[in-house]
């Protein structure tokens, strides 16, 4: 007797835990997009009111920017070379080689150039923004900017999300010319596919609208990893472990933000719809 | 106790996450003195003071600061507020990714509009009086500890606020440094009339400076008077807790008063 009812006590716990940790991973989610919107919408607003301090502006664009173009380079660099390795060697098999460039530059300008450049800025630069912003956190620099009356989003924040606006799109641009510059080595000089054709065809395939597209994708991927990492670094908790469980966080969900993003904005650009 | 209050706490809860630290303090801060809260590790004295400077806000009870509840404040009255408010937190709080002088002139260039070269003046004779001038260019994780909480009283000295906060301004320092610092807190209480609220675990400190010692102990005020009388006014415990410092209120208080008469 006592045996049963021990046991029906133990599913019912085990039951109740089961069903709070899937509620909790369902809202999960939810709460957090929550936190991000009220983060966004406070700094956003900030942005317009004074005092303007464009030091800071400059100083994130720097960080963000300037300080990713070396790492974008390099990997835009790898991106090209490796496309331009299969796609020669495969098309060839099809007699379709010539058409190489197209395929990259497309490829590059809609959604290899944004995503791949906003997941290096992330890794780079956002893992750096929600170190920074947590150990002012928990070293009370944070609550030192309010008791001086300084708005910390507006100080803090605002900045970091115009930089990822503003440099993610050139970055973009540079990791695309980069790549194809990639591609273009590796099938014109190590696959003897012929420069001319290689550059008419880029030039004919590749559309503006293209270009357009892939460079809004890198905006709206610049301010969500910024704010991300934002996010994760001003809500930090618990010391120095807690400052390296939010840069984690950051990278984690800002890659899973960008892909996110990725498959939402492409298909409302392709007038699709969602699903 | 008498006297001119200027923040009276009434009955102030805070809990974290469903644990009460604070169960309902209720203390006078008395205007142009210096206020002591000592009490042991972990009994709420630094979140007693995140709320007083309405860092964070109270989940019960009246802040009365001038007579006007703060505890709820919000928007822009929050911000002229803590304008009224300096804090110099229990470890510094310097902005790490800005050099000594850079911190301390921060509040000037946020919120006055000296030239250039008054905010020099003003910052290097802070750095003067408390001896770190030297260090003006270096940043603060260049800095031992005991120089980064020098930066910090000088960084919340700077705009001569009416009431500064001091969580242990002097935990950690060299005795000399110490009574440097306690100087400099009596000394900018009386030239500018400013309040002052220290947290202290230093005894010889806490009788040196203090016009009030309130006792704080576990999220309860245990005792609120003057030093002269604390030893008759509190617990046993609480008398074993000030006993175990080694130091008698007396003979400390004897010196600091023969101390400030040879004053000019
Ligand atoms: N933000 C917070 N979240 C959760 N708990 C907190 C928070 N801040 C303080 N506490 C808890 O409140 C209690 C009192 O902390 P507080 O820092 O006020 O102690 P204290 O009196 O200043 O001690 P010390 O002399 O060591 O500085 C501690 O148990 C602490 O864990
Ligand atoms: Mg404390």
């Amino acid at each position: 007797m006592a045996e049963a009812e021990r046991t029906s006590t133990q599913i019912r716990t085990w039951l109740t835990s089961v069903l709070t940790e899937a509620a909790r991973l369902v809202l999960t989610p939810f709460a957090e997009i929550g936190t991000l919107y009220k983060m966004l919408v406070s700094a956003v607003f900030a942005i317009f009111r004074p005092p303007f301090r464009v030091g800071n502006y400059v100083a994130a664009i720097e960080f963000v920017g300037i300080g990713s173009i070396f790492i974008v380079s390099l990997t835009g660099f790898f991106t090209g070379a490796v496309l331009g390795l299969q796609l020669v060697e495969n098309f060839r098999k099809v007699g379709l080689e010539n058409q190489t460039s197209a395929v990259v530059g497309f490829g590059l300008a809609r959604e290899l150039g944004p995503v791949f450049t906003a997941l290096m800025v992330s890794s780079r630069a956002g893992s750096a923004m929600a170190a920074q912003l947590g150990s002012m956190r928990v070293s009370s620099q944070i609550d030192a900017l309010k008791t001086m009356a300084v708005h910390p989003i507006q100080y803090l924040v605002s900045p970091r999300l115009v930089a990822g606006l503003v440099t993610v799109p050139i970055l973009t641009a540079i990791f695309n010319v980069v790549a194809v510059f990639g591609a273009w080595l590796v099938s014109v000089k190590m696959l003897a596919l012929d420069s001319g054709i290689f550059l008419d065809n880029l030039k004919q395939q590749l559309q503006p609208e293209d270009i357009t597209h892939g460079l809004v994708k890198a905006s709206v991927f610049g301010v969500a990893v910024c704010l991300i990492a934002c996010r994760q670094g001003y809500h930090t908790s618990g010391g120095a472990e807690g400052v390296g469980r939010a840069t984690n966080r950051a990278v984690v969900h800002s890659a899973i933000a960008i892909l996110a993003l990725d498959y939402v904005l492409t298909a409302l650009s392709l007038g699709q719809g969602l699903f | 106790m008498k006297g001119d209050v200027i923040v009276e706490v009434r009955g102030v809860t805070k809990s974290y996450g469903g644990r009460a630290v604070l169960h309902g303090v209720d203390f006078d801060v008395l205007r142009g003195k210096t206020n002591v809260i000592i009490g042991p590790s972990g009994s709420g004295k630094s979140v007693m003071m995140r709320q007083l400077i309405r860092l964070e806000e109270p989940d019960g009870g009246q802040i009365l600061f001038d007579g006007v509840d703060i505890a709820h404040a919000k928007g822009k009255a929050l911000s002229a507020l803590r304008r009224r408010f300096g804090m110099v937190f229990q470890h510094s709080a310097l902005f790490d990714f800005m050099n000594v002088f850079d911190n301390v002139a921060f509040p000037l260039r946020e919120h006055t509009k000296l030239s250039r070269a008054e905010i020099r003046d003003r910052v290097f004779h802070r750095l003067e009086t408390l001896g770190i001038a030297d260090a003006a260019y270096k940043m603060p994780p260049e800095l031992s500890g005991g120089m980064q909480r020098r930066v910090a009283v000088a960084r919340a000295l700077v705009l001569e606020t009416e009431l500064v906060v001091y969580d242990e301004p002097t935990t950690g320092l060299d005795p000399l440094t110490t009574r440097t610092v306690d100087e400099l807190i009596l000394e900018a209480g009386e030239r500018f009339g400013l309040t002052s609220v220290v947290i202290s675990h230093d005894m010889a400190s806490v009788f040196r400076i203090a016009d009030t010692v309130t006792v704080l102990h576990f999220g309860h005020v245990i005792a609120s008077t003057t030093p002269d009388r604390i030893m008759d006014e509190v617990t046993d415990e609480v008398r074993e807790f000030i006993l175990a410092s080694g130091v008698s209120p007396t003979s400390v208080m004897r010196g600091r008063a023969s101390s400030r008469d040879e004053g000019p």
